[in-house]
């Protein structure tokens, strides 16, 4: 197991695990920034200001009951469906690939793509604003044309790596993915 | 290629013996079912397999051997489970042994007829065989499903959920049976059985059968000639009162019928109509107790008089502003004091009408109020009803005043097109500028009664019974599944734990969805807008299904 700092596109400090848990099974997590206490201060600060402001002019108390209460759904929100903490990738040769993005509520989102789904695993170039940038996704197989791609799912959206962290992870799917092509065709899947 | 196991965690305990289940040669995969104890004589062995294999259509064999010694490993048992190889012949013969207390398991393959001499890779997959025979796959919505597929081809998914769900007959076997054969799976402890449940069953053939009688009475009732003459079959589709009694007669049909849901999607549709029509009945009784208690009704209707009363008196003080100088505007006084004539005439009808009820409206209120027992639905349906019947007469001065504007715009339209075309003539003709004023108040009718429809078709289609069972057991509606990497050590295969992944609320509630008869506004607020204002009729009473003007 082994962990290495990069950065994403943003410019963000960002961190790849990669664990190798047998030669057809690797897992590989990108984790972002965690949630800092400068700017959750500075945006509870911000608003209970403005709350303030506002009782005093209209002289009523429900203002700041309601900015506190404002503040506090805000926040579970934001931790339970926004901020996302650790994006991973679990590639088990023959079975899958599955994608989990935890969020810093705690809660854990998982899809499972089955191994005879996916055709191949690459690195997309986009032009982005005034920048290009890379993302690495999932080509998905479609049924009815065995040379044609049904879907692109994109990885790592929210932390977003730059091309040096998504080659480390390209060459750990590739290894795995070269084995469904060198294994005796027994699986008849075309 | 590598081997994919797949394990009942309930099976871990278990006493050594042979393992059977289903082996899935396209996939490479062995999904293990139970485990048969010793002593047992194979003859018998092959016969209830062949037996199983006959109810079921899966092609349940014996797939290798399992040894959970909690002494030193013997090199005899070891010999012993070997030759059982021989005997029931599998290709490939697997054996998994567990020492006393290690988590880690050796699992090993037998190979007769083997091309290649590597060891070839072992995935142990631990599932949960309760919720998987239990659970209900559901592919994503935008595969489209071709029937011209193979079942190789499905997904291995697929196959294995098949497996464990289609094998509930190795399920009814426990270790308190006398049988010969002595197998360890989920139930091995005995059949899960609720008494409540089975109570639930008796009583339900008899109570089917009561309603399916009272509702063919109650349809023979509604066909009898008397009630299509002309004009009451219109009067009854205009109501939406009675559009939703029979919706939930013919929700009643389908829970009483006698035949058994062919499918999923037929049992959670009756599921949620069932739910749904006891959770309506509950919440309308509840509205009844409540509306009926410290004479509600009889303010209610002394309220009614006097807002009647206050709308008209606005509505007259309104048109009598319009046909004098209204914010000054200069309008055509002939016409205008016709049309002003006929509105007053209008509302003067209605108003005495009103007064002329009012003695009997305490009593009318009193028994309608009673219809609410038959669900909150209903009770809503009433309340829009009894909004479009009071404000019949503003619908009237609407369509009057819209179909003159739409004569003024098509007018005004055709003139700029000749005024284009370089040739100006102008045209006073200013009547008219009552329709604006009227179009709020119609607007707000509309409005409050598209809320209304709006709220009983969220109630209709909501399927509450998939909803509570996503809530309360996850793993019966699943999208798919999850794995999670449990310890490593080298040289052991890789063991995975394979956990049910429920399906989101969104997905659940578009699957499940029931359909309504209408939907209201039959077109979005932005082409009602328009409509207001280009002077097209607004037909507040067309449904879903009928032929739009």
């Amino acid at each position: 197991m082994e962990e290495r700092r990069y950065r994403a596109v943003s410019g963000a400090p960002i961190a790849l695990r990669r664990r190798q848990h047998s030669a057809s099974c690797w897992e590989l997590a990108v984790r972002g920034p965690r949630l800092q206490l400068r700017s959750l201060s500075a945006v509870t600060s911000a608003v209970w200001l403005a709350a303030y402001g506002l009782f005093v002019l209209s002289e009523s108390s429900m203002v700041l009951s309601a900015a506190i209460f404002i503040t506090l759904i805000g926040l579970i929100v934001y931790l339970h469906f926004v901020k996302i903490d650790q994006e991973s990738l679990l590639v088990i040769g023959s079975l899958g690939i599955q994608v989990t993005s935890s969020y810093a509520s705690g809660k854990e989102s998982t899809t499972f793509i089955e191994m005879s789904q996916v055709k191949d695993v690459v690195i997309n170039e986009a032009i982005h604003m005034q920048k290009v940038i890379y993302y690495l996704c999932i080509l998905l197989q479609d049924p009815q044309d065995p040379q044609g791609v049904s879907e692109v799912v994109p990885l790592f959206q929210s932390s977003q790596p730059r091309l040096d962290c998504l080659m480390e992870v390209y060459k750990s799917c590739q290894e795995i993915l070269e084995q469904r092509k060198t294994a005796p065709q027994s699986s008849g899947i075309k | 290629m590598v081997l994919k196991v797949f394990f009942p965690s309930c099976c871990s305990s278990a006493e050594s013996g042979i393992l059977i289940g289903r082996w899935i040669s396209e996939q490479n995969s062995a999904v293990i079912l139970a485990v048969v104890h010793f002593p047992f004589i194979p003859a018998q062995v092959k016969q209830y397999l062949s037996e199983v294999q006959q109810v079921t259509k899966i092609k349940v064999s014996v797939l290798g051997s399992w040894s959970n010694s909690k002494q030193e490993k013997e090199e005899s048992l070891s010999e012993f489970l070997e030759d059982l190889g021989t005997i029931f012949s599998h290709e490939p013969w697997i054996q998994i042994s567990k020492e006393r207390d290690s988590k880690f398991w050796s699992c090993s393959t037998l190979q007769k007829q083997s091309n290649s001499s590597k060891e070839e890779e072992i995935i142990l997959v631990y599932y949960d065989q309760r919720k998987v025979m239990l659970s209900h796959l559901h592919p994503p919505l935008d595969t489209t499903p071709s029937t011209d597929h193979k079942a190789n081809d499905a997904s291995k998914l697929a196959a294995m959920f098949d497996t464990v769900a289609n094998s509930k007959i190795l399920f009814m076997t426990d270790r308190y049976d006398d049988g010969p054969i002595k197998l360890t799976h989920w139930q091995s402890d005995g059949v899960e059985a609720s008494i409540i449940v089975e109570l639930m069953k008796q009583a339900s053939v008899p109570a089917c059968m009561l309603l399916t009688f009272l509702l063919s009475l109650t349809s023979a009732i509604c066909k009898r000639r008397m009630l299509k003459v002309w004009p009451l079959p219109f009067l009854w589709s205009k109501l939406s009162t009675c559009e939703q009694l029979g919706h939930r007669l013919q929700h009643l049909q389908v829970i009483s019928s006698n035949k058994k849901a062919q499918n999923q999607i037929q049992l959670m549709r009756k599921a949620n109509i069932f739910v749904s029509l006891l959770i309506d009945v509950a919440l309308g009784i509840l509205l009844m107790s409540w509306l009926y208690r410290k004479n509600r009704i009889g303010h209610l209707a002394d309220t009614l008089i006097p807002v009647a009363d206050h709308v008209a008196k606005e509505l007259q003080d309104l048109l009598q502003w319009l046909m004098g100088a209204p914010a000054g505007l200069k309008m055509n006084r002939a016409l205008d004091q016709v049309l002003g004539r006929f509105f007053l005439y209008h509302i003067h009808l209605w108003i005495s009408y009103i007064h002329l009820m009012s003695p009997f409206i305490e009593m009318i209120l009193w028994y309608v109020g009673l219809s609410a027992c038959l669900g909150l639905t209903v009770a809503l349906c009433i309340l829009s009803d009894i909004i479009a019947l009071l404000t019949f007469h503003i619908y009237c001065f609407y369509v009057y005043g819209a179909r003159l504007y739409c004569l003024k715009i098509y007018g005004l339209s055709s003139l700029w097109r000749l005024f284009r075309g370089k040739k100006w003539n102008v045209l006073r003709q200013r009547v008219d500028s009552c329709s604006y004023d009227l179009d709020q108040l119609r607007l707000l009718v509309v409005v409050v009664q598209g809320l209304i429809h709006l709220l009983v078709d969220l109630i209709d289609s909501l399927p509450l019974y998939s909803i509570i069972l996503r809530l309360c057991r996850s793993y019966r509606l699943s999208a798919g599944v999850k794995f999670r990497v449990l310890e490593q050590k080298h040289g052991k295969p890789l063991r995975l734990l394979m956990q049910i992944n429920p399906l989101s609320y969104g997905s659940v509630v578009q699957t499940y969805r029931l359909p309504t008869y209408s939907c209201y506004p039959k077109d979005s607020w932005t082409s009602l807008c328009k409509k207001l204002f280009f002077g097209e009729l607004i037909y507040p009473w067309k449904h879903k299904g009928e032929k739009q003007d």
